[in-house]
């Protein structure tokens, strides 16, 4: 019989094989963006270039403005955005968690309905465009990501199961306020909702391009999403990254568009790939409790 | 007489109380977990509430010179209309295949994952695995678009340049060719969720207690009789609850798959059009707004009408474990 504290040869492999998976396209494009340009446009992309060359990387400092615009435009949103998120999702869900709150019932149906029905694209688009003006604004990428249903239904539940209401009680036969008891009762002792909660909106908000799409067509505002899409849809950036570095254009020297598109992809990566490991348990914590409830 | 009794009833109910005697005290003692209610209450109402009263845009031949209320009425014209063309069937078509095949191989590939997860007796490296495939559970539909193009692009991809050449074989035009795309979208999708639903389903079976397992190695039981009669077993209430969300989401894809992946490319839609995709091509891109506002009503009310009713199924099976 196997030893029962190996794990079988064949499960490890079959593992290996899938981490491999994973990774494998990730170390494909970082080494697209290393290649050396004649290189790559006789050899193609491969795991393994025939010429190491950082011109990419060169060529993307040169040129840095717009990409250090649009990284800033994200990370202003992602901050800003989970901050209120957190805030006006907690304190939705707290009310609801008051069992003496006397209308609670029918507040936990009208967030219920907005998971069960919504009216559609085209009449969303409107709401922002025609009704509140949003378009080309900062607050179009921050607002639409704010409050999701589910979570004030996550949140609540843990406010009435993790939080004894003798707490609440005692707070006010103290003399806290309402906003007292949340803002230093209820919130510190949420800390592992409000962490979950807090870095799946962090993840929603810093990988969003669809607001960007649907709402932005000033490029001051594309954030890092939606700059990397419109650079991969068209080559109009690189292009004038590599105009501007005054490649030699007479001689038969190719410009180096796709190593630069690659280099676009693996700075974007890189903020994700730094930080996942240190957050990747909490990931996995958040993950079960916000999949299996009960 | 008839005095009488009221108070009875209204003591019972204690609307004698001093909060409760007047409804406006109530809501004024309250005030402050209104006001904490409020900002959530307000986002809702405008990005979901606001929208669903613009469903009547559906029945309407939408002009923006007019405005929304200049705009004529014309009943179901713009469904008479959409049903007439074909994009319409195969596009509805597209979106329930796709989530049927997307539901079963991911479902099974999960579960497998988080058997297998379980037997890797090493924690460091049942961590590693774990991480390693979540993270494309992470990376956004943006960056995916990219890996995919580096493996597809039709000049340099690694498919074709790397691949195909060194076999003599001829470079295919990727993003022109829609024969290939439901796999190469089932492949990216298995990529990108199987990761995440691993770790849902080891959840479950990491909760279970291990006397179980005890008992059963005492009868002599190994391994796959563990796996079979334990462990399944366990996992199967959360499979189909999981199952029959999913079906309540049949009518709705993964926008970012398929628009981004695809890169929108309009020589595939044959094969990766879906319900998502064609409301948005219909408004942002050729600007038909009646085509896109039926097709939104549709996916809309279909999904309400299947979510409800999985989440009465669901509660059928199990009580407790209804979505609402």
């Amino acid at each position: 019989m196997l030893d029962n504290n190996r794990t079988h040869p064949v499960i490890t492999i079959v593992f290996i094989l899938s981490s491999l998976a994973c990774l494998i396209p990730f170390w494909l494009i970082l080494m697209v963006s290393l290649s050396g340009q004649n290189a790559l446009a006789k050899y193609g992309y491969s795991f393994w270039p025939r010429q190491f060359d950082l011109v990419a990387y060169r060529f993307l400092a040169h040129d840095a403005e717009p990409i250090l615009r649009s990284f800033g435009v994200s990370i202003v949103v992602t901050a800003i955005g989970t901050v209120l998120s957190l805030l006006i999702t907690s304190a939705l869900a707290y009310s609801l968690s008051r069992h003496d709150f006397p209308y609670r019932g029918a507040i936990s149906l009208f967030v219920l309905v907005t998971m069960l029905f919504g009216g559609g694209l085209l009449p969303w688009y409107l709401v922002y465009t025609k009704f509140l003006h949003l378009q080309n604004t900062l607050l179009a990428l921050i607002v639409p990501g704010l409050l999701g249903a589910f979570n004030v239904f996550i949140m609540r539940t843990y406010f009435t199961t993790s939080i004894p209401p003798s707490l609440i009680d005692s707070a006010q036969i103290d003399g806290a306020s309402e906003y007292r008891t949340y803002f230093n009762v209820i919130l510190p002792l949420s800390l592992p909702v409000l962490a979950t909660i807090g870095l799946f909106t962090i993840v929603g908000y810093w990988n969003d391009w669809f607001t960007s799409l649907v709402f932005i067509s000033s490029d001051k505002l594309y954030n890092l999403q939606y700059f990397l899409y419109n650079t991969l849809m068209n080559a109009q950036y690189l292009q004038t990254v590599a105009d501007k570095a005054h490649i030699d254009t007479s001689s038969m020297q190719v410009q180096p568009l796709e190593e630069l598109r690659m280099a676009m992809a693996i700075i974007a990566v890189l903020p994700v790939a730094l930080v996942f490991p240190f957050l990747q348990k909490y990931f996995v914590k958040g993950l079960t409790i916000g999949a299996v409830k009960g | 007489m008839a005095t009488g009794k009221q108070t009875t009833i209204a003591l019972e109910k204690g609307w004698g109380s001093k909060a409760g005697r007047n409804p406006l005290r109530k809501l004024w003692k309250y005030r402050a977990l209104w006001i904490l209610a409020l900002p959530g209450m307000l986002l809702l109402l405008v990005n979901n509430y606001l929208p669903m009263f613009g469903i009547f845009l559906a029945f309407k031949d939408l002009n923006f010179a007019k405005g929304i209320w200049g705009s004529a009425w014309n009943g179901l014209d713009n469904f008479k209309f959409m049903f007439t063309t074909n994009d319409i069937w195969y596009t509805i078509g597209h979106t329930i295949g796709y989530n049927l095949v997307f539901l079963v191989v991911n479902t099974v590939l999960s579960v497998l994952a988080a058997l297998l997860l379980n037997e890797v007796k090493n924690r460091a490296m049942s961590k590693f695995y774990q991480s390693t495939m979540l993270l494309p559970h992470f990376i956004s539909m943006v960056v995916v678009a990219y890996l995919v193009f580096g493996f597809l692009n039709p000049d340099l991809g690694f498919i074709n340049k790397s691949v195909l050449e060194p076999l003599g074989r001829e470079g295919i035009s990727w993003y022109m060719e829609p024969q290939y795309w439901p796999s190469i979208l089932t492949v990216v999708n298995i990529w990108k969720s199987v990761g995440f639903g691993s770790i849902i389903y080891l959840a479950t079976i990491v909760g279970i207690d291990k006397e179980y397992y005890e008992a059963a190695m005492l009868d002599g039981a190994g391994k796959w009789k563990q796996m079979t009669k334990i462990t399944l077993p366990f996992l199967v209430p959360v499979i189909i609850i999981l199952t029959l969300l999913a079906i309540g989401r049949i009518f709705s894809a993964d926008f970012g798959l398929f628009y981004q992946v695809t890169m929108n490319s309009g020589m595939l839609k044959s094969t990766t059009e879906v319900i998502d995709t064609y409301v948005y091509n219909a408004l942002l891109v050729s600007g038909d707004t009646n085509l896109a506002s039926a097709a939104g009503l549709l996916q809309s009310v279909v999904g309400f009408v299947l979510i409800v009713s999985v989440n009465w199924i669901v509660k059928r099976i199990s009580s407790d474990k209804g979505l609402f």
